[in-house]
């Protein structure tokens, strides 16, 4: 067994009984990275320096205060562990892209707060991971750098956006990483890649230093080898930020899952995500899933999200009208590579033209569209009405389950290239990730098993806005009693 | 409902995209395909909904008005493609 075989919450216990270095974590994930990256393409900017000097610097820490006991502790969980950090968050002195050739010299400035929360912890960043640019996709397939493989079989997407930050999990290459979810980012990945992955509540994590996509619905979360991993890492990430106007000022949440037990627990279990269009698999997996859940003393509901089918068409017009928004500020003047032209005029549509890709730029319009003079108050007006109704059905819900029971994606891990240039085919893969994104609430990506050709299934666990607590405590109930989080992909 | 090449290319305009004709004739088949399915949103009687633009509660957050270290002008124009004396240097705006 290697180093990088263990979890994070070994690994952590191995470094405070002084059995491991953050230097030796650290050299086995970057050995790694240097011997699989070139296959599956997780990382675009690898930060070795960085990360040595780091773990170095927290090797010292531990080994002055093995001298010297009596001085401060210097170890919390995450000390010395080695993470990666999705590209669309700012590492001061680091390349910052986006996965988007528009941003392919961006230096950031400064660190994002989520990113410095860790640092503060003292993890080690190796490096930022490949996503769909500007986090825009479900398949990694639209980063302006190439798409990354999926671990358990390369021919297959990682999904997306945050699919570097999963395959690099997945593979080993990190004990845990960054991801951001906007309507499925981070859970769907998890759920193609067989990890962990918590998609926190919108305005729990401060996203000051994260380049936007969808203002209203980003959030950050952690990508990880299990469930209590990933508690780990998101109660390093919670709480209110003086920089960012939407994180909520909460007290940081009680990460501990201790006394987890299923007895008296409610889940629903929407009969809208149990659909025509599920792949067999998925569905048989996600159902085995809640009877082990019932097994372990919870009382299992069928409820009703009426609304969830019209999700899609509420996200892929607000995302998008946010987007044209956000993405106003690629000019070519303050930032980015700059394409020559006669008139500022000029700058701004060749610039913006040839560096944005082909789903960035569908986006836009699409975005532009709703938000234009006519058609203002038919798609977007309309779009965020419904979204009100969306809101209202997990409103209804939580008031009589704790947490709900869904599959994260209606099919395992795609091939490379399947879904080709057909946008519908590919937004549909979020069919079950965007409802949770426009209600602002919480969801967990669980591993709960495989399908015929070995390509993990993810269980997703849905709680109210701020309870990340009670999908933490369900998902590690469930991993407890079940071995899924335990198998790898052979690399 | 079909957009037609001179909606693309106004939308094209206002989105400040050079799109090529390939670009402009894909757009407008994908993006006319992706409103048709929008339509479905029109199913919907929301005439006593409220619309939401965020989830939270909060509203108008204010900070004291106190100054705080921020980055410094050569910090933020380190990016920039053009920089003159402290400034971001841009081709003319006017003719």
């Amino acid at each position: 067994m290697s180093l990088t075989d263990l979890t994070l919450t070994e690994a952590s216990a191995l470094l405070r009984e002084g059995k491991t270095t953050s230097l030796e974590l650290t050299e086995a994930c970057l050995a790694r990275i240097e011997r699989l990256d070139p296959r599956l393409r997780a990382f675009l900017t690898m930060t070795p320096d960085l990360a040595l000097a780091a773990a170095r610097e927290v090797d010292q820490r531990i080994a002055a205060w093995r001298k010297n006991p009596a001085s401060a502790d210097p170890f919390n969980p995450l000390t010395g562990i080695p993470v990666a950090v999705k590209d669309v968050l700012c590492l001061k002195g680091t390349r910052t892209t986006a996965g988007s050739r528009i941003l392919e010299n961006f230096v950031a400035p400064y660190t994002a707060t989520a990113v410095q929360k860790l640092l503060d912890a003292g993890v080690v960043v190796v490096g930022k991971t490949n996503c769909d640019e500007f986090a825009m996709g479900s398949s990694t397939e639209n980063s302006g750098y190439g798409v990354t493989r999926n671990p358990w079989d390369a021919a297959r997407v990682p999904g997306g956006s945050s699919g570097g930050s999963a395959a690099a999990v997945a593979a080993r290459m990190a004990f845990g990483a960054l991801g951001t979810d906007t309507g499925g980012s981070i859970r769907q990945p998890a759920s193609f890649c067989g990890i962990v992955g918590l998609k926190t509540s919108y305005g729990r994590v401060s996203r000051y230093g994260l380049i936007a996509y969808g203002s209203s619905l980003d959030s950050i979360g952690p990508l990880a080898r299990t469930v209590a991993d990933a508690a780990l890492i998101f109660g390093a990430l919670a709480g209110h930020d003086p920089h960012d106007a939407t994180s909520m000022p909460l007290p940081a949440p009680e990460a501990s899952l201790n006394g987890a037990g299923m007895k008296g627990v409610r889940v629903g279990v929407p009969k809208e995500y149990f659909i025509a269009g599920v792949q067999k698999e998925v569905e048989s997996a996600v159902r085995e899933a809640i009877r082990v859940l019932e097994s372990l003393g919870a009382q299992v509901v069928e409820i009703s999200l009426p609304h969830t089918d019209y999700a899609l068409p509420v996200y892929y017009l607000i995302a998008p009208a946010e987007a044209s928004a956000n993405l106003a500020r690629f000019d070519g003047v303050r930032y980015g590579p700059r394409e020559e032209g006669d008139s500022l005029w000029e700058v701004y549509l060749d610039t913006r033209g040839g560096r944005f890709g082909p789903e960035v730029k569908r986006r836009i319009m699409l975005g532009t569209y709703a938000l234009s003079a006519g058609y203002y108050d038919a798609y977007y007006g309309q779009a965020q009405k419904v979204r009100t109704l969306i809101k209202r059905d997990f409103d209804e819900a939580f008031k009589t389950v704790d947490v709900i029971a869904c599959p994260v994606a209606p099919t395992t891990a795609f091939k490379i290239g399947e879904k080709g240039d057909d946008p519908l085919a590919m937004y549909l893969e979020d069919v079950f990730t965007l409802p949770p994104s426009l209600a602002g609430i919480c969801g967990l990506s669980v591993p709960c098993g495989f399908d015929a050709k070995r390509l993990p299934i993810g269980l997703q666990l849905l709680g109210p806005a701020f309870g990340e607590d009670k999908v933490l405590r369900v998902g590690y109930a469930y991993e407890q009693a079940t071995e899924w989080h335990r198998e790898g992909p052979t690399l | 409902m079909a957009l037609t090449l001179a909606e693309v290319e106004h939308i094209a305009a206002l989105a400040r995209l050079r799109l090529t004709d390939e670009e402009k004739a894909r757009y407008r088949e994908q993006l006319s395909a992706i409103l048709d399915y929008m339509a479905k949103l029109r199913q919907l009687d929301t005439s006593a909904i409220e619309p939401t633009a965020t989830v939270l509660p909060l509203r108008t957050v204010l900070r004291p008005d106190v100054v705080t270290p921020s980055l410094t002008p050569v910090e933020l124009l380190a990016n920039a493609p053009e920089v003159e004396a402290e400034m971001f240097r841009v081709p003319p705006v006017l003719e």
